[in-house]
């Protein structure tokens, strides 16, 4: 997937967003949250990249700024649709960005709060193509079409989201994303919010969709299971910042980074003969908002030395072959 | 290998027999718990599993006897053994009597799926904590403060002498649910009621949560009962394990057995639908559908509109009984029952 001589559909660049940190009646600021910091990968047309991280390690926000939802500090995303000139979405200005938004798009978490109540799923699904311009006909027929690739039944497109179950109303929210036939999509924790029995519908569905319309995505979560079972390479990122990229395999066989394989050992699978929680598992996540020296890991990090504790580690390849792993870690050769 | 507890070996402490909990509600009565049996052992580990709806919270709820107002317990027992053969049908006592308030938060006791809701934000840890204890047991002021103490260090909470004494706000959420667990044991319980204690956390802390329940319910040998989702969790916590759907126990059995060799169609069905963090990747095949709402309960077993593996008419028009397909190992399936009968 990762072959060094294809060019990426998408390359961020140093990404940054940090959050001020306001207080009293002046809205003085007095520090920051790093939610990304200094955030760098490509992802290449037709991949899955998952970004697995815990919560507030800012998985969600480089989710966001990927699209321009947020404005970022810093940094640069190089979007490149249908093999044109890249364009860099971080400083694109507002009609340009409407126009390139048509190819990048966003499946929510929760299908219960990113659906308007009030509105039938015709206009739910519609109002992307209106915004683009299209006329009422062409928006019933596309809808129709859409709600039959997402597998729910096109007679249904006057109803509210309130008569729909959670996976159907996710199902919505995909036709939705799927509506202007963009060719990237960030899917922000798509089935957590879903029943454990209606979750791999959905999966399932992700993965027909990618192989039918070509689509790249940018799969977000917290489950390792999930990334195992969709995605092509895998970022782990921790407090702002990737500690580790590498191709999903690689990532379950033979990880490098220490809070990876503390991330690997704390998920228990689902066997009661497999071996869990052998090896003790300290510390808490570090707290964005404070000022870090050295490594963000290093509190709870096993292999800690001086300095790891002095010197921030950078993310650099250690695979020999040109499959690229990339880990952040001063050990990641041990 | 978790060992198997012979049935009738021991007496059981706690001995659900057709439990229902039905809600009254303007659209109708939601039967959420619809009869059922299941036995608690001393010194047992349980696991209750289901997706959400299943009525494996209300379940709890009602053992605790704290339903929602709107909910009632219209039939079946809840027989608690207090000691040389007796026993006290939970379900029949008033929920605010004296038998309930003396057994509720202290040899029964509960750790909630929301810390931060579990806990009173304008009171100190500590004082919440006492507060339970001096309720249960005629101690003073200040040993039930040391007492706190001791409890925070042993639920690993760092200076636990500091941090008796900040509110909950202060405390992050793994160290608020250790609050909350060191809260549940502060009084000794003989059963711990987990109910989804990890949900709201990271897999981090949930590890290191799930880590500190089991060892302390090996230490004090406590009863767990353990509610959950997540069939991958149960399948490491417990040696015996429910599976619920629709206010039906399905399937109960050890856990290796019933992880092993799932005998209901939803078990199954629901093993192939969840991706595995180890093994082949493999295409995941959903079950279809989704879980009824609860107005509309299907006829007969609750599970036949989605089941793949469906007898026949008879599915639909009556529940079928537990069937014992291995040791100790029950089954509520008309594939199970028609193989016995005829």
């Amino acid at each position: 997937m990762n072959d060094p001589t294809r060019l990426p559909l998408l390359e961020v660049k140093g990404l940054k967003k940090h959050f001020p940190i306001q207080k009293g009646f002046f809205r003085r600021v007095v520090g920051s949250v790093k939610a990304v910091d200094d955030v760098s990968f490509k992802i290449y047309a037709g991949e899955t990249l998952g970004l697995v991280g815990e919560s507030g390690c800012g998985k969600t926000t480089t989710g966001r700024l990927l699209l321009r939802a947020l404005d970022p500090t810093e940094g640069s995303v190089l979007f490149r649709p249908q093999e044109k000139d890249p364009v860099n979405v971080a400083e694109l200005d507002r009609r340009s960005l409407k126009s390139i938004r048509r190819h990048m798009q966003m499946i929510f978490q929760d299908p219960f709060s990113s659906l308007n109540p009030r509105m039938p799923v015709l206009d739910l699904v519609a109002e992307p193509l209106r915004a683009h311009g299209r006329t009422a006909k062409e928006c019933e027929s596309r809808v129709r079409e859409l709600l039959g690739q997402v597998g729910l039944d096109p007679r249904t497109m006057r109803r509210y989201p309130h008569a729909f179950s959670g996976g159907q109303r996710q199902r919505i929210g995909i036709a939705r994303a799927l509506a202007l036939n963009p060719s990237f999509i960030v899917a922000d924790e798509p089935v957590s919010a879903l029943d454990v029995s209606v979750q791999a519908q959905i999966l399932n569905l992700l993965e027909d969709l990618q192989d039918r319309l070509d689509l790249t995505y940018l799969f977000i979560t917290h489950d390792l299971s999930v990334v195992r079972y969709l995605c092509d390479r895998v970022a782990v990122m921790y407090v702002g910042k990737i500690v580790e990229l590498v191709d999903t395999e690689t990532l379950f066989g033979d990880s490098r980074h220490p809070y990876t394989n503390l991330l690997l050992n704390a998920v228990p699978d689902m066997d009661p003969h497999s071996q869990w929680l052998t090896a003790p598992i300290s510390g808490e996540v570090a707290d964005p908002s404070a000022e870090i020296q050295g490594c963000p890991f290093a509190p709870r990090c096993p292999l800690v030395t001086d300095l790891c504790r002095r010197e921030i580690p950078l993310l650099e390849n250690v695979s020999k072959d040109e499959y690229q792993h990339l880990v952040a870690c001063h050990h990641r050769k041990g | 290998m978790p060992q198997t507890p012979m049935r009738d070996a021991r007496p059981s402490i706690i001995s659900v027999k057709d439990l229902e909990v039905h809600f009254r509600r303007d659209e109708g009565v939601v039967r959420a718990v619809n009869g059922v049996s299941f036995d608690v052992y001393p010194g047992e580990a349980l696991g209750i599993v289901g997706e959400s709806g299943c009525g494996k919270t209300m379940t709890a709820y009602a053992l605790m006897r704290i339903l929602p107002r709107t909910g009632h317990i219209p039939r079946g027992e809840i027989l608690y053994s207090i000691g040389e053969g007796e026993q006290v049908d939970l379900a029949s006592v008033p929920a605010d009597g004296e038998v309930m308030r003396g057994i509720r938060g202290g040899e029964m006791a509960m750790i909630f799926q929301e810390p931060m809701t579990a806990l009173s934000p304008v009171h100190t840890v500590s004082n919440q904590i006492s507060e339970a204890i001096l309720l249960h047991e005629d101690v003073s002021k200040e040993e039930a403060r040391s007492r706190v103490v001791q409890l925070l260090k042993q639920v690993g909470i760092p200076r636990a002498e500091e941090s008796a004494h900040d509110y909950p706000f202060q405390l992050s959420g793994g160290m608020r649910q250790r609050a909350v667990i060191a809260m549940a044991l502060a009084c000794h319980p003989k059963i711990l009621i987990a109910d989804e204690p990890t949900t709201a956390l990271d897999v981090t802390l949930q590890a290191q949560v799930l880590g500190l329940v089991r060892s302390m319910q090996e230490a004090f040998g406590l009863s767990l009962i353990l509610i959950t989702h997540d069939l991958a969790v149960v399948s490491h916590m417990v040696k015996r394990v429910c599976v619920m759907y629709l206010g039906h126990i399905i399937e109960e059995g050890p856990v290796d057995e019933v992880f092993d060799a799932p005998s209901h169609p939803y078990t199954r069905a629901l093993m192939r639908s969840i991706p595995r963090v180890g093994g082949a990747r493999e295409r995941l095949t959903p079950i279809e559908g989704s879980v009824p709402d609860p107005y509309s309960m299907p006829s007969g077993c609750p599970f036949h509109p989605r089941c793949q593996e469906k007898v026949g008419k008879v599915c639909e028009e009556r529940m079928p009984k537990a069937v014992e397909t291995g040791t100790l190992h029950k089954v509520r399936c008309f594939l199970y029952e028609k193989g016995e009968g005829e």
